[in-house]
């Protein structure tokens, strides 16, 4: 067991910068803009967090991931609570996540393509000489995408 | 407790849930990959959706409503989904036809239910619509390629809408729980028939005249389809009550 750091929402964020997401792992929680706010109530750490998709299937993962990470730093009083309202966007990902998601080959949403369409800069060349494969692509938030130069397949995390 | 609201959210989630079932059955089976990942995201989306209306549904009622009450330990007649979304799969125009259809009045039912009293029925349809935009778009773009494709899909595609037209009427018919506490769906219709007739036109396919509408299933009375669908959807649950895993 690790001593606790004092309990401040500070130190919760920095707790919840290091939970990944489990389908995408190079981005985190943060990164993707999925928790909306941290709240103490005495000895209790309340997560607000906000589905990506209404069917995302990572959303029961990342609840639990949340709390082991900070039971792990010595918080076991923990409380999750999903909200829908705002519906959660694009617009939430971080500029630091989108570095991190072109790096690991997925181009990252882009305001110009707000719906799929040829030409999605590719991750790996960086050509716009592409296609739109598929809309839908390998998770709910992907769509496929094959670049004519360098011919590589890969995803665009849509604008969402 | 509000009965009328009760049965509206089971209403949408069963729309939701039934045809997320239903385009499961083509995982594995898409005519090519990349549309056999199409379809199956749908019935995802689909049955995210039911599980947010359930969710709330369970809230609502109370006692030991569950989710998975709900969707696992409820009989045909109570389930509450319109006769569209319980049809058979068919080939894959008719499936198309079937998303369309549903997508077109899904995408203008959420719009409104957005500004609905109960918050959280809003929120879940806000959320939902950014989906259903999708849904609308792939499965317009596939009615157009098959219309307006071969001769035989194009006669596909005919066959397609003599099978599920006869279902369309439904959606617009308000249920007595949807006039107390939903959307007034009647008002959907012009905009609807506006969407099909733009999408029929550059498919090259025709609107049918006026045909017998059949209703029925908001209030319960199903085809025979979907008892089937629930034995195999509730097989687990109801073999092994509580299974859990």
């Amino acid at each position: 067991m690790v001593t606790p750091s004092p309990i401040s929402t500070q130190n919760i964020w920095k707790i919840l910068e290091q939970v990944t997401d489990p389908e995408v792992p190079v981005l985190t929680i943060t990164d993707l803009g999925i928790v909306r706010d941290v709240k103490l109530n005495g000895d209790e750490v309340e997560i607000i967090i906000t589905p990506t998709y209404t069917g995302c299937p990572a959303m029961d993962m990342i609840a639990m991931n949340i709390k082991l990470a900070l039971i792990e730093n010595g918080y076991p009083n923990i409380k999750i609570t999903s909200v829908l309202a705002p519906a959660w966007t694009t617009d939430w990902m971080s500029e630091e996540g989108k570095r991190k998601l072109k790096e690991y080959g997925i181009a990252a949403p882009d305001k110009k393509f707000e719906i799929a369409a040829d030409g999605v800069e590719c991750p790996l060349c960086n050509s716009t000489n592409t296609k739109l494969i598929s809309e839908f692509g390998s998770t709910a938030c992907k769509a496929l995408y094959q670049c004519t130069d360098c011919k590589e397949p890969f995803d665009y995390f849509k604008c969402h | 407790m509000n009965n009328s609201l009760i049965d509206y959210v089971l209403h949408l989630a069963d729309n939701s849930l039934i045809l997320a079932q239903r385009n499961a059955e083509w995982c594995g089976h898409g005519p090519i990959l990349e549309q056999d990942i199409a379809i199956t995201n749908i019935s995802l989306d689909l049955l995210g959706q039911s599980r947010n209306f359930y969710q709330h549904a369970a809230t609502l009622i109370g006692n030991d409503a569950t989710e998975d009450s709900l969707a696992y330990l409820r009989t045909e007649r109570e389930f509450k989904n319109c006769l569209l979304v319980e049809q058979p799969n068919g080939d894959w125009g008719q499936t198309i036809l079937r998303q369309f259809f549903f997508s077109a009045y899904q995408f203008l039912l959420y719009e409104k239910l957005q500004a609905h009293k109960d918050e959280q029925l809003a929120a879940i349809a806000a959320k939902a619509l950014k989906e259903v935009t999708y849904h609308m778009r792939w499965s317009s773009e596939w009615v157009i390629r098959l219309g307006d494709g071969t001769t035989e899909s194009h006669e596909r595609m005919t066959k397609a809408i003599d099978e599920l037209w006869r279902y369309t009427g439904e959606l617009f018919m308000a249920a007595d729980y949807e006039k107390k506490s939903g959307i007034d769906v009647s008002l959907l219709k012009d905009v609807w028939m506006k969407k099909v007739e733009s999408v029929f036109e550059e498919a090259t396919l025709s609107v049918p005249e006026k045909t017998f509408m059949q209703n029925g299933g908001k209030t319960g009375v199903h085809t025979e389809h979907l008892g089937y669908i629930l034995t195999e959807l509730q097989y687990l649950q109801r073999t092994y009550p509580g299974a859990e895993w």
